[in-house]
């Protein structure tokens, strides 16, 4: 049982870490693009909202079927993850880049910053520690969604809660429960220290 | 290696309405008048920052749309109210930014940055690693007034740099200000005359969009205009 247990944890923390990490590399350039077009912006965030409005077993259910991407096991739950997880990554770029004081964005323009060096040294330092609060939820969030994958497959801390469910043990169910708790908290304070140590000046 | 500055007839939108001025190199101007004059988008066409929809500016002869602006803006100094510092930048690291924008190698961003700064009172071993929020507004500045003048600019682009601060730093840092003005030509945004007279030798005096008045700071209070009387009298109840 225990074999088990950290063999499914292990497989969680793979699920989830790919999902965020493919997240976190479309979602920050998406949120850059969405604070630089506000109204195709604002299209393109209404979509990953409603994405996000789509009860977790029933995307999971609906990508089944879906050429490529669908069909039974691991990757077509990250994929739905990733989908999950985009909306918080790409609001809180869009909100930490706007956030910038339009001041200090005035004083680098008006120093020669080109449009590339604004955003690699201004807005993207300054917007970091709202970024990362946003990877953090998405995170922890993507945690717990992840337990709901293993009902097609995906594997992880979900398979043992699904078999303690069917075979009414709430032994099992704990097993798998409890550390995907345990993970969803260690991910939350690693990721608000890493937020904290951001925050600079 | 001041730069002159020409506006001819320049209008922006319902903001500017022809306006036509020549600044000679070196010169120092106020641009005074009341909230939503103009003046501070005339001073932000000097730098790009704001684009004539008709007419053409010129900073040493070279009109401004045909000009590499990034280039133009590097060698422009632009001070602000509210200092516009990088939060996530130390001291040191914001009066940098020019230099190290231009590849002068460290020694020299170093050396001058040490000398600008000794100049307005912030030593560098004690204020260079410290970071924006932990100075006073009179040291932040201090600090954009440096970092915007640390690479030797041809023009100096001020828009109500003093306007925040209480009137004994204010009055310091006119002083300061003016020991380092030489050499250079400058634009000065206020809505305080004598901070005018004090800083320049030619006052523009800016109503609804258009220049109404443009004379040396000498004269200024010798115009019959109303609005100038005005500005003298708010001023003198101030003084």
């Amino acid at each position: 049982m225990t074999v088990e247990i950290i063999r499914a944890t292990g497989e969680h923390i793979m699920i989830v870490m790919i999902a965020v990490g493919a997240s976190i590399i479309l979602g920050i350039p998406l949120g850059i693009w969405c604070a630089r077009r506000v109204r195709a912006g604002g299209v393109a965030l209404r979509l990953i909202d409603a994405i996000q409005t789509i009860p977790s077993l029933a995307l999971f259910g609906l990508l089944i079927p879906v050429p490529f991407i669908g069909g039974i096991g691991t990757h077509t739950a990250i994929i739905a993850l990733v989908l999950y997880s985009l909306l918080p990554i790409v609001r809180n770029t869009l909100t930490g880049i706007r956030g910038v004081d339009p001041i200090v964005i005035d004083a680098g323009v008006a120093m020669g910053l080109t449009e590339q060096q604004l955003l690699r040294e201004v807005e993207l330092p300054l917007a970091m520690p709202t970024i990362v609060a946003g990877i953090r939820i998405a995170t922890v969030v993507g945690i717990g969604l992840a337990t709901i994958a293993a009902a097609i497959g995906g594997g992880g801390l979900g398979t043992l809660i699904f078999r303690g469910v069917s075979m009414v043990d709430s032994h099992m169910i704990l097993a798998g429960a409890l550390p995907a708790a345990a993970l969803a908290l260690l991910a939350d304070v690693i990721l608000s220290f890493v937020e904290r140590r951001l925050i600079k000046g | 290696m001041a730069a002159a500055v020409e506006l001819r007839n320049v209008s922006v939108g319902s903001i500017l309405h022809d306006i036509n001025l020549r600044i000679p190199a070196g010169e120092a101007v106020a641009f005074i008048g009341r909230s939503g004059a103009g003046k501070t988008t005339t001073l932000r066409l000097v730098n790009g920052l704001v684009r004539p929809t008709s007419g053409e500016v010129f900073v040493d002869g070279a009109a401004l749309s045909a000009t590499d602006l990034i280039t133009l803006r590097r060698r422009t100094g632009y001070i602000i109210q509210g200092s516009g510092l990088f939060p996530h930048r130390t001291v040191y690291e914001n009066v940098a930014t020019v230099p190290h924008l231009l590849q002068w190698n460290e020694d020299e961003t170093r050396a001058a940055a040490e000398q600008i700064l000794a100049k307005l009172e912030l030593p560098l071993e004690k204020f260079g690693p410290r970071y924006p929020r932990s100075l006073s507004g009179g040291e932040q500045q201090r600090v954009g007034i440096a970092r915007a003048m640390v690479a030797r600019p041809l023009l100096l682009l001020c828009d109500e740099p003093f306007g925040a601060l209480d009137p004994i730093v204010r009055r310091d840092l006119q002083d300061a200000f003016r020991e380092l003005r030489s050499g250079v030509t400058i634009i000065f945004v206020t809505h305080d005359l004598p901070e005018a007279l004090r800083i320049a030798e030619r006052i523009v005096l800016f109503d609804g969009g258009r220049v109404v008045v443009d004379c040396p700071s000498s004269e200024f209070t010798r115009q019959p205009l109303p609005l100038v009387q005005r500005f003298v009298s708010a001023a003198s109840l101030a003084v």
